[in-house]
């Protein structure tokens, strides 16, 4: 029981001389409302020092978030080695000769996280290839190309996610929102003949307002009547998909001509995402749409008035509520916000993957796999930025690994839900390495709240 | 510029109007009632064809004993009836009976809407009553298992985590051992397992609970999808098609007329809820281990405080809440049709969550909250099979949306117990 007696909370006061409570964040009750800056702690340098100094060593955000992956790939291994029909055959008769059991099973995971590699980053043979001028440059770009289109969806839904953590709700949302979001943009992209640029414009804007609109009516029911958002936005996925949208993409006028199943029309050409890196390779402009969208969460909540009345909301709704802070304005504009996030990530997928078609099952589950980006970024832009195109290379590489070894491509899902498991629990990722115990805030805690708000 | 200290008054006065005035919460809800019974009467009404019966068959065979309705004089006359109840509300009549208002109101103007749609045609009541427990069983399960958690103050949203784990044992260990009762025993410990993670993550590495249950649910999703693939894909026949547990008449009992058919031939997974239910709620109040729970869910401190130790307690209420919530993933598959499908539970975990929520954390609350959602996905596929005008995916929702109202305040302002998702430390 040692390792939960030392978690902070009861811990020593900031030694910043900081308002008493929590440390690391803007927890405090906004009484002067002096603008965020106010809230960063004084003695930048101190502080600075001691992480460089602690990171070796000490669990902080860093070296447990690098462990987690770690781990989450072992367990992975596992799976995979006790999954192949080499490595159980062998085990058959593993007392006679064990070390066939560990060829097969070493063969096995080899084989499976090679092709995870080469399939997101770079395939060395590939690469050897075009520099000797065997093959064009282009396909070595491929796997960077696959995880950078896989990532940007994932990346729209993660910041949706990661807005709403930061201001104390839990947006399991994404899903619908997202699929709201493909709606729109499908709708308005094939609806109209547009003209280059302002048909991208036009149909991305429908995206954004599909998806706000679905995140604001969660929203509402939150503001309005106080229910809690973890259930009507769970509600509100099951009743975009696969019910509304399956009925929308059947209707006339809407169904694909010459198609019995549900699938939409294609959109225009004209407001289609354009391609990053030629026509023959998927990686597309949504990527960068992404990265712009997490820049602007990133200066809403660091620099705006706004973004620092979500904070305080999140860190303290009674403190925020005391302060001024209308509770109900905020929810409304939080899952609006978030809903138009995800609406972009589900507008990137209608705009920029072939067949450019809404479909009941168009958007995947990026809405699910953007709370576990969101929570490995820990609800911070630029975390998400990058726990998505973990996720998005993780996903790139699963595609490849199953053609090549038949791994099921739900090993992804397994990786991806240990390693979040792994980064909520920091004191479990200590306890297996034996690392010195943290000082700075609890990681992945107190993100969501229980049904007393 | 206001300054935040009259905000902060006039916030109050404004709040304290909307509390104590006019527009209470019995007047706003009889208002929507009173509207939406006019409309029903209106439109459900207008609807209908006159002249045309909605025949409701009371018998399990067809063309058997039923009630033979004019659908359109009915139609009107439910969505009045609604409308009244409503109009009652809103002059400040029946504030005492709140609840029995709201369910008058909800059933006549769910009957107003079957009258139109079942006008010209019939529906077999007993059939639908039979569904309804079927549809329900997993839901009771699972909302149970979060009744057990949450009341020793562990947030359970890994349901859904834990039926599917449920019933994918339940179907591999059925189909290996060709036996059902292999399956139910093994769906348990499937679902105990996610428990057994869930309680270890919460309670000794107080991971935030739900963050936690919504990534065990990722997980279930993952592995199961993965062994599935893997396993049961290729090999069906050995490994995904188990026996099914097949409907016990109970003597005497399964010979009445209505009541028999629907409570009385069912699978043992449906006795055993209905058992645990009525166990679990005795329990609750009038054993020491019922005391011991509510104890460590609403004030943990002062429980220690007595010796009661209330990781122990926690640690047991979550584990056997998923054992419990397995023999509901059972219900999917060895249960009902055998054979495992990838995420079959399809949303049945987080329903039963709203049951839980619905049934204000009580077992017979959640029994009657998984049994009113059970109606809702019956009535669906009852409707689509009617031909009715209303689009089958608008049908399918309504499970969805009855959640939705359910936990948008038909039930009022809900509360947890105290202590729920928060981790005990010791100080």
């Amino acid at each position: 029981m040692s390792s939960d007696e030392e978690r902070p909370g009861g811990g020593p006061a900031d030694p910043d001389g900081g308002a008493p409570g929590t440390g690391t964040e803007t927890a405090t009750a906004p009484a002067k409302r002096s603008g965020p800056r106010a809230a960063v702690p004084g003695d930048a340098k101190r502080t600075r020092t001691g992480i460089v100094i602690d990171a070796l060593t000490t669990a902080n955000t860093f070296t447990v978030t690098v462990l987690a992956i770690v781990l989450a790939l072992a367990v992975g291994a596992v799976v995979i080695a006790l999954s192949d029909q080499a490595v159980l055959d062998s085990m058959k008769y593993f007392f006679a000769r064990p070390g066939d059991t560990f060829a097969a099973a070493g063969h096995a995971i080899g084989t499976a996280y090679a092709a995870l590699f080469t399939g997101s980053i770079v395939d060395p043979e590939t690469l050897n290839e075009a520099w000797w001028g065997m093959t064009s440059w282009s396909s070595v770009l491929s796997p960077i190309s696959e995880t950078l289109t896989y990532a940007a969806p994932l990346i729209g839904t993660g910041l949706a996610v990661a807005l709403a953590f930061r201001a104390g709700m839990f947006n399991i949302g994404a899903q619908g929102q997202a699929m709201m979001g493909a709606i729109g943009a499908g709708l308005v992209g094939f609806m109209v003949p547009w003209p280059p640029v302002i048909g991208v414009i036009a149909a991305l804007l429908g995206g954004l307002v599909g998806g706000g609109l679905w995140g604001l009516l969660a929203g509402w029911l939150k503001a309005k009547f106080g229910a809690h958002e973890v259930i009507t936005t769970i509600m509100l996925n099951y009743i975009a998909a696969p019910s509304f949208v399956t009925w929308l993409v059947t209707q006339h006028g809407v169904q694909q001509p010459g198609r019995n199943d549900p699938i939409s029309k294609a959109v225009e050409p004209n407001a289609q995402l354009p391609h990053l890196f030629g026509s023959g390779l998927r990686a597309n402009l949504a990527i960068i749409l992404v990265v712009g969208a997490a820049l602007v969460v990133s200066w809403l909540l660091r620099r705006s008035t706004l973004g620092f009345e979500f904070r305080a909301v999140g860190s303290n709704p009674n403190a925020a509520r005391t302060a001024g802070i209308s509770l109900n304005r905020t929810y409304l504009l939080v899952m609006l916000f978030a809903g138009v996030l995800a609406g972009l990530g589900g507008a990137s997928i209608v705009l920029g993957n072939t067949p450019n078609a809404i479909t009941p099952s168009v958007v995947g589950s990026i809405g699910f796999d953007g709370i576990t980006v969101a929570l490995l970024g820990r609800g911070r832009p630029v975390g998400t930025v990058l726990a998505g195109l973990l996720f998005g290379a993780l996903q790139a590489g699963a595609g490849q690994m199953q053609v090549t070894s038949q791994v099921p491509i739900e090993v992804s899902t397994i990786i991806q839900s240990l390693i979040v498991i792994f980064v909520a629990a920091p004191a479990l990722v200590r306890a297996i390495f034996r690392l010195r115990a943290q000082r700075v805030g609890a990681l992945g805690q107190n993100l969501a709240k229980g049904w007393n708000g | 510029m206001v300054g935040p200290g009259q905000v902060m008054v006039s916030d109050v006065v404004a709040e304290s109007v909307a509390v104590h005035g006019f527009w209470t919460r019995s007047r706003k809800s009889g208002l929507v009632y009173l509207i939406v019974g006019l409309f029903a009467a209106v439109v459900f009404g207008l609807a209908t064809k006159a002249g045309e019966t909605a025949t409701f068959t009371l018998s399990t065979k067809p063309g058997g004993a039923g009630l033979d309705l004019p659908a359109r004089a009915f139609a009107i006359g439910f969505g009045l009836v609604c409308a009244l109840t409503g109009a009652a509300l809103l002059a400040g009549y029946f504030r005492r009976h709140f609840g029995a208002t709201t369910a008058v109101a909800i059933v006549s103007f769910v009957l107003s809407f079957l009258c139109w749609q079942v006008a010209g045609n019939d529906l077999p009541l007993v059939g639908l009553a039979q569904q309804t427990l079927f549809l329900a069983v997993p839901l009771i399960l699972g909302s149970l298992a979060g009744v057990l958690g949450e009341r020793s103050g562990v947030i359970n949203v890994a349901i859904e985590g834990q039926l599917l784990t449920g019933a994918f044992c339940g179907a591999l260990f059925g189909s290996i051992a060709a036996s059902a009762w292999v399956g139910l025993v093994a769906a348990a410990i499937g679902g105990g397992l996610i428990g057994a993670i869930l309680a270890v993550l919460a309670i000794r590495y107080l991971v935030d609970q739900v963050v936690l249950g919504v990534v065990l649910n990722v997980f279930a999703m993952g592995v199961t999808g993965y062994l599935y693939d893997r396993f049961m894909q290729p090999n069906t026949q050995a490994y995904n098609n188990p026996p099914t547990f097949p409907a016990i008449h109970i003597p005497l009992l399964a010979d009445i007329p209505v009541i028999g058919p629907v409570l009385f031939q069912n699978t043992i997974i449906t006795y055993l809820a209905i058992v645990l239910v009525v166990v679990v709620s005795l329990a609750l109040t009038k054993t020491r281990w019922g005391l011991r729970t509510r104890a460590v869910g609403e004030h943990p401190t002062a429980a220690d405080t007595l010796g009661i130790r209330v990781r122990l307690v926690r640690y047991r209420n979550v584990i056997m809440g998923g054992l419990i919530a397995g023999i509901g993933g059972a219900a999917l598959t060895v249960g009902s049709v055998g054979q495992f499908g990838k995420d079959m539970s399809n949303g049945r975990g987080f329903i039963a969550l709203a049951a839980l929520i619905f049934g204000r954390w009580s077992p017979t609350g959640a029994l009657l909250g998984a049994l009113l959602f059970g109606f809702a996905d019956a009535l669906q596929s009852n409707l689509s099979s009617l031909n009715s005008v209303v689009p089958s995916q608008f049908l399918t929702m309504l499970p969805y949306i009855a959640t939705i109202l359910a936990v948008a305040g038909l039930v009022g302002k809900v509360r947890a117990p105290a202590a729920d998702g928060k981790p005990y430390v010791k100080s």
